[in-house]
């Protein structure tokens, strides 16, 4: 194997922010490459500066031991960079050919030769086995294919190298393993692969080498076969890591939610959550398990009074609660860590302090007759950051500089600082590092054991396996079952995702 | 102490504006050395004009008075989120209140009229905050169309009720309304300038503002509604009703503003009677970072502009044109600085073209 692609020294500075800190990266010919790291440890950044996003401060890249400058990406697409996005660009409306289309440059001025760019599409496809269909529309076909759609696109521009930014973020597992069969023949044929991601489950099963990000820098490069789960990590986060928590026993009480034939829309004014019916009891954590989008997010809004309920019931401690104001539910005993912890848990301009008392600000003892009592908020402020660990300069710091991490602590000890009986946990650990997430699943089962009962939406299975009593399978706004979590088959789980095995009944329309 | 705490962004927002000001005085001298004066000689004159004696000094902070009070209720809407646009209006507004409730109540004492004028000023000014502030809320429809258009009927309503319902009968058809009686008129603070009571209301809305936005739940609310009204709702706050309210608020500073001109200085309503207050204190907000202190300070700074302008062109002859040309000056350093202060001037030298960009990475890699 010979060296296909070298990066050398990258610097890239944000305005306070080192991002990519004299980061050196190699490649080879045919192989897949993983730059594992937490988020923002500079995997995202050191490939916006290879594809011609970023301009570095400095450092070279050399392709194929020749310097090369990449100013723009239509420089990196001329030396065969291609990169797959986290977020599709495709147009709903088009076919899968004409997004194709669209994506190309034309060698003959206006004119598209229709004909002949199906025919490329094809033969590339069969080379690679990329199921696709050419005619359909996109916003008809799954996300996986989708995705399989903007790999033919990058192939189309002769690219060498392929950039994939966390592709199995948005996939079911079936999803998952069918892009990585892909992955696997596309090396063999002499592509070379670089695959972002931040799960080391991914990363040893794919990878042939494994370079690690921490911090801005480079912490190692290594073979995936000569290491293994827990040096990764350690190698991510700097220490150790615990990946199962103990889990204690725990007998549910009394029921806290109940949620009866609920429907729901989208913002688009379509249905999204269809007759969805569960409990939740005391000491309980039922786990919401399905591929993002699915009607999560608007049944957990239904019950947080963010989102009218078109039909059905919420019960909060057998208190109706069904289309009351956010602020009625909040103060019936629920706990919400939201799905987005920086357009929503938080507001990035509001100090630490500030985004701590977000909910209670007008209560004693942080406002007294309308005023607020400013010790008092900084007071709760300085014992909830010793509480919870978070790692800031102190409370008057604006959220918007904490770390992903250290930002959900805050929502976490806001949140499980109020009276609560329910929590409402919404991807908690989206975008995490590994040491975060451990202290996020610590928190939860602790509130489990004190007899909370925890709604937890995660579209990552192995949260979802790892910490509920009982899982729901959401797909397209309805339940597809509810199951024990115990000796759950992956297979029974993923099939139930994708729509394709539903335990519970069809909802009546 | 929270006001104590002055971060690189704090720092930044203080100095920008500064600078800024500083900076389109310096270009103003290279204009002024340009139609053959003295710099030095003019802005002698300039300041003269504007602080030199009782009397200038009594005229720029009875200018500064209409643009503290609309200014600081441009900022108290911005801060929850919405631009208002109609502080003329607003004000205009509250002028026919003010007249109506003083002239109806012209019997009573000062110490209870003045306040009932201000009063009506506020209500005024808040009606006509009011209204589009929920049809925002409430709709989502545009405030900047709304508070514009809102200001042209407030204009021609001042027309048209001094020419008809509020016309005084013993003007000879000219189009006023009748002089309020002495108890309410804002008494002098010096005399023999046109320096009243006005000023000293204005300094307290903004203390007062400056109260309720940092140091009361609602200003908490305001403030949160206004950075980011999803987090707000998801914490349980009534974005609706906080950012309407805020909204009123905002109209009935720029009330009283209305208010203050009628019982200060011209003891009665008649036709224009702002000179465009409301819209240059769009610019005083917008330099004054909509921080009540700001405000104030850019309000006196507009205020001088304008005083100080006319004696430059009386003294050494340089056309008050150039008030205005530093005035513009100033709001556009001040807006690129704010962006530069937030972006950085490595994302600044991509707006440049690519010759002066490829020259510049010394100055971004200094930053």
């Amino acid at each position: 194997m010979s060296t296909i692609l070298r990066m050398c020294n990258i610097t890239k500075r944000f305005p306070g922010v080192l991002a990519n800190d004299c980061v050196n990266l190699e490649v080879e010919r045919g192989e897949i490459h993983a730059l594992l790291g937490e988020n923002g440890a500079g995997k995202s950044t050191l490939m916006n500066c290879l594809y011609g996003l970023y301009q570095p401060q400095a450092g070279e890249i050399y392709l194929n031991d020749q310097r090369v400058e990449v100013t723009c990406t239509g420089d990196a697409v001329a030396l065969g960079i291609g990169m797959i996005h986290q977020h599709f660009m495709l147009v709903p409306q088009l076919t899968v050919l004409e997004n194709i289309i669209a994506s190309l440059r034309s060698d003959k001025g206006v004119f598209i030769d229709k004909r002949r760019v199906r025919q490329q599409v094809m033969e590339l496809a069969q080379k690679h086995q990329l199921q696709i269909e050419p005619d359909a529309y996109v916003w008809q076909i799954s996300v996986g294919a989708q995705q399989r759609v903007e790999i033919i696109k990058v192939l189309l521009t002769g690219a060498q190298i392929l950039v994939l930014d966390e592709p199995t973020a948005v996939l079911t597992p079936q999803e998952v393993r069918e892009l990585f069969h892909i992955l696997r023949s596309l090396a063999g044929a002499g592509k070379t692969i670089i695959f972002i991601s931040h799960k080391l489950d991914e990363v040893t099963e794919i990878s042939d080498r494994v370079t690690v990000l921490r911090n801005g820098r480079v912490v190692g490069t290594v073979k995936t076969k000569a290491t293994n789960k827990a040096e990764l990590a350690r190698m991510m986060v700097g220490r150790e890591v615990l990946f199962t928590l103990e889990k204690e026993a725990v007998q549910p009480g009394e029921t806290v939610l109940e949620v009866e034939h609920i429907h729901a829309f989208n913002d688009r004014k379509l249905p999204a959550v269809k007759d969805v019916s569960f409990v939740v009891r005391r000491g309980e954590i039922l786990g919401i398990a399905g591929v993002d989008g699915n009607g999560q997010n608007e049944l957990t809004e239904v019950i947080a009074g963010l989102r009218k309920a078109t039909r059905g019931r919420v019960l909060i401690l057998g208190r109706d609660v069904t289309n009351r104001s956010p602020h009625h539910v909040l103060f019936q005993g629920v706990a919400h860590i939201p799905a987005e912890r920086k357009a929503v848990g938080t507001i990035g301009e509001f100090s630490v302090a500030e985004n701590l008392v977000l909910v209670s600000y007008d209560t004693p003892p942080f406002a007294r007759l309308g005023w607020l009592n400013q010790n008092a908020i900084d007071r709760f402020a300085r014992e909830r950051i010793q509480e919870f660990d978070v790692r800031t300069p102190g409370p008057g710091t604006f959220a918007e500089q904490l770390s992903g991490g250290n930002l959900q602590k805050v929502v976490l000890a806001r949140e499980l600082a109020r009276r609560h009986d329910l929590l409402l946990c919404v991807q908690p650990t989206r975008g995490l590092d590994v040491g975060a997430i451990e202290y996020v699943h610590r928190r939860l089962l602790e509130e489990r054991r004190r007899g909370a009962g925890i709604l937890l939406v995660s579209t990552e299975l192995d949260e979802i396996l790892g910490l509920s009593d009982r899982i729901a399978v959401m797909y397209e706004g309805q339940i597809m079952g509810i199951i024990p979590n115990q000796n759950v088959e992956l297979d029974q789980l993923g099939l139930m995702m994708a729509g394709a095995l539903r335990l519970t009944p069809q909802p009546a329309a | 102490m929270q006001a104590l705490r002055l971060s690189r962004n704090a720092l930044l927002s203080i100095a920008i504006p500064i600078v800024a000001v500083m900076a389109s005085f310096l270009i103003g001298g290279v204009l002024i050395l340009l139609v053959g004066v003295n710099p030095v000689d003019a802005y002698s004159a300039f300041l003269y004009g504007a602080f030199g004696n009782r009397v200038n000094l009594g005229n720029t902070l009875s200018v500064a008075t209409p643009l503290i009070l609309c200014g600081l209720g441009i900022a108290f809407a911005a801060r929850g989120s919405a631009f208002n646009i109609g502080a003329e209006g607003q004000l205009y507004i509250g002028a026919i209140f003010a007249t109506w409730v003083g002239l109806r109540f012209a019997g009573l004492p000062g110490y209870l009229l003045i306040p009932l004028i201000l009063a009506g000023g506020f209500v005024g000014g808040g009606l006509w905050g009011f209204i589009p502030g929920i049809l925002k809320a409430r709709f989502g429809i545009n405030e900047v169309v709304l508070t514009v258009m809102l200001s042209e009927i407030a204009v021609q309503l001042v027309s048209w009720v001094v020419r008809g319902p509020m016309l005084d009968p013993n003007s000879y058809g000219l189009p006023q309304t009748a002089a309020l009686s002495d108890a309410g008129k804002l008494p002098l603070l010096l005399k023999g300038t046109r320096l009243h009571l006005g000023l000293l209301v204005a300094l307290l809305a903004a203390v007062i503002v400056y109260l309720l936005l940092f140091k009361t739940a609602f200003g908490f609310r305001v403030r949160a509604v206004g950075f980011n009204a999803r987090a707000a709702r998801y914490a349980g706050m009534a974005v609706t009703a906080t950012s309407s309210l805020a909204m009123t608020i905002s109209g009935g500073l720029a009330g009283i503003a209305g208010a203050i001109e009628v019982s200060g200085v011209h003891y009665r309503l008649l036709d224009g009677i702002s000179p465009g207050y409301g819209f240059t204190a769009i610019v005083v907000s917008l330099l004054g970072k909509r921080h009540p202190l700001g405000v104030v300070i850019a309000a006196i700074l507009f205020a001088a502009l304008q005083g100080g302008a006319d004696a430059m062109q009386r003294k050494v002859a340089v056309p008050v044109h150039l008030a205005q040309i530093i005035q513009a000056l100033t709001i556009l350093l001040a807006i690129v600085g704010e962006y530069l202060g937030s972006h950085g001037f490595s994302q600044f030298r991509a707006l440049l073209p690519a010759g002066l960009g490829a020259a510049a990475p010394a100055v971004a890699a200094e930053e």
